[in-house]
């Protein structure tokens, strides 16, 4: 099995209308460099791309070894007119966790 | 007006359908001051107003009563006072309701502060222009079917509120940090303008707005994050001293778990861009702090900064936008899968047929990708649950879905089982626009006397 997000962080998701901002945090501060170079915005778009229109935005926390993915257009329309089941996008982090990742090596 | 050194301010509601015991446990065991209330999501103040344009009595949070029959007595004998947003459409009936329920609870006469000026339904239809927020359209395409604009009030009215010394702070809307916020400018003396104090306030308040999703609910994950008594998991608290620090707690004896991790995911929760964070406040940057551990469920918060306030408020305008209808049938057993698929598009077809259009329609196949949409890769269930939503105008559309999925036991392909009743439901939408702070006026009004404001 290759390398996931999964590995090396944990992550939440939340919703404001249309968007859904879903954070990465590293169990290992050692990582967050990693993760910096390999999860960027375009890998999390493609692995977003059968659920969200995009686009993905990623801001930086260093302090507490995180990141934070705001992708826009993920909701079917937001919570308020939304026909999903999950309106809110709250299981979306687990679409994050899958994200594959390429070796470190 | 009180002056202290330090204040302890608990979460006891993060939506207005939230667990009422850990607010109880919190208020017996936790030594708080003040005890917040937050119960208003998105649009639960354009379906409040709803209920109350059919019962003028109505349109308060409707779970408040039995909130406050839980928790009201244990407030009144530890002198915790409560500040919650559960006032929703209708403050001043809230207040009301409020002391009416003191009286039946033997606690006699309970004064209410109540926040008025959220409301500005009337001022926005004056002004169709204001963009959108979320498409840039004007205000005006959406007039027609308005149901609800309300402001997201500040600090500083519900501190005003806390100064008139009620037991019980009601508010319509207003933002939910400043709820917490609040109590700190009240109890600790600071200035609305000393923006190292606000932002820690916001902060705190931002951190404890969704009770257990601070303490180890929505967090758990067997063998790699463990929760301790998630069963019984406990509500949180900030220790905020005068000086700005924020320490964060939870219920002594409590289930779940408070530290560095479960609180860097509710800091990043629902947030944008972690240097600009708006609330009526102050415009919140995160991108400083620090998270320290204390000791056992105790968490030091350090390094948030802010800047000014900004001269708008935020507006969330609910607009009724049509029907969703929906219908749910399971398959199992070999070719579950294609038999579900088949039987959508017989539905679909039926639809079609008898004229019906939809302005969005969805099929999830529930086992499959419901969730997280079809990537096309993913191994077939032994079992599915087909599920058909549309949305229209017309009801009568709406309804079509749930009827025509329920029909397919006799009409359908082969082996459906456990079909379920239609279901439509009113859209309540929501949309946002900003405006001038100068235009709204916040108020304070008291439900009870002043004499008997104080405890």
């Amino acid at each position: 099995m290759s390398l996931r997000v999964y590995d090396l962080a944990h992550c939440r998701a939340g919703d404001k209308g249309n968007t859904s901002n879903i954070s990465v945090i590293c169990y290992d501060e050692k990582d967050w460099e990693f993760l910096q170079r390999v999860l960027t915005p375009e890998r999390v778009m493609a692995a977003f791309a059968h659920i969200a229109g995009g686009p993905v935005r990623r801001y930086e926390l260093r302090n507490v070894k995180a990141f934070n993915f705001v992708i826009e257009n993920a909701l079917a329309g937001g919570v308020t007119v939304s026909l999903a089941q999950d309106v809110h996008g709250k299981s979306l982090s687990n679409v994050m966790l899958g994200v594959e990742l390429p070796s470190r090596s | 007006m009180s002056r202290r050194n330090k204040v302890r301010v608990g979460s006891g509601a993060g939506t207005s359908d939230d667990r009422m015991v850990p607010a109880l446990e919190l208020v017996e065991r936790g030594e708080l001051d003040f005890l917040v209330f937050e119960c208003l999501a998105e649009r639960t103040v354009a379906r409040e107003s709803l209920a109350r344009s059919k019962d003028p009595e109505k349109g308060y949070t409707p779970s408040m009563p039995e909130r406050l029959r839980m928790v009201l007595p244990a407030c009144v004998k530890q002198e915790v006072r409560i500040v919650t947003n559960m006032g929703a459409a209708n403050p001043l009936g809230g207040a009301k309701a409020v002391r009416r329920e003191a009286r039946e609870l033997g606690l006699g006469d309970i004064a209410c502060a109540v926040v008025l000026g959220d409301e500005v339904t009337e001022l926005v239809r004056g002004h169709p222009e204001l963009p959108l927020m979320e498409t840039g359209e004007p205000l005006e395409s959406i007039l027609p079917r308005l149901v609800s604009a309300n402001a997201y009030l500040g600090a500083d009215v519900i501190s005003k509120a806390l100064a008139t010394d009620a037991p019980v702070v009601l508010t319509g809307r207003v933002a939910d940090p400043s709820l917490f916020l609040a109590s700190m400018m009240y109890a600790l003396g600071w200035s609305y303008d000393d923006l190292p104090k606000l932002a820690m306030g916001t902060l705190a308040g931002h951190l404890l707005e969704c009770t257990a999703q601070l303490t180890g609910g929505c967090f758990g994950w067997p063998g790699k994050k463990d929760v301790p008594d998630l069963a019984n998991v406990g509500y949180p608290f900030a220790d905020v001293t005068a000086d700005g620090s924020v320490s964060l707690g939870k219920t002594p004896g409590s289930g779940g778990r408070l530290d560095v991790m479960t609180c860097a995911e509710q800091m990043l929760y629902e947030i944008h861009d972690p240097t600009a964070y708006f609330t009526p406040d102050c415009v919140l940057d995160i991108t400083g702090v620090r998270l320290l551990q204390e000791a056992k469920d105790r968490v030091r918060v350090e390094g948030a900064k802010a800047s000014s306030r900004t001269d708008t408020y935020k507006v969330t305008i609910g607009y009724s936008n049509g029907y969703i209808g929906e219908g749910e049938v399971s398959y199992g057993g070999i070719d579950a899968v294609a038999r579900a698929k088949w039987a959508a598009e017989v539905v679909k077809e039926r639809l079609r047929a008898r004229g019906f259009t939809y302005e969005d329609f969805r099929v999830d196949l529930i086992g499959m990708s419901s969730l997280h949409g079809d990537p096309g890769s993913r191994p077939e269930p032994y079992e599915v649950r087909l599920r058909m939503a549309g949305r229209s105008f017309d009801r009568r559309a709406a309804h079509a879905i749930g009827f025509e999925v329920r029909a397919l036991h006799m009409h359908g392909p082969g082996g459906s089982g456990g079909g379920c009743e239609p279901r439509v439901r009113d859209v309540l939408a929501v949309k946002s626009v900003l405006l001038p702070k100068q235009l709204v006026n916040p108020q304070v009004v008291m439900e009870g006397s002043y004499e008997s404001a104080r405890l």
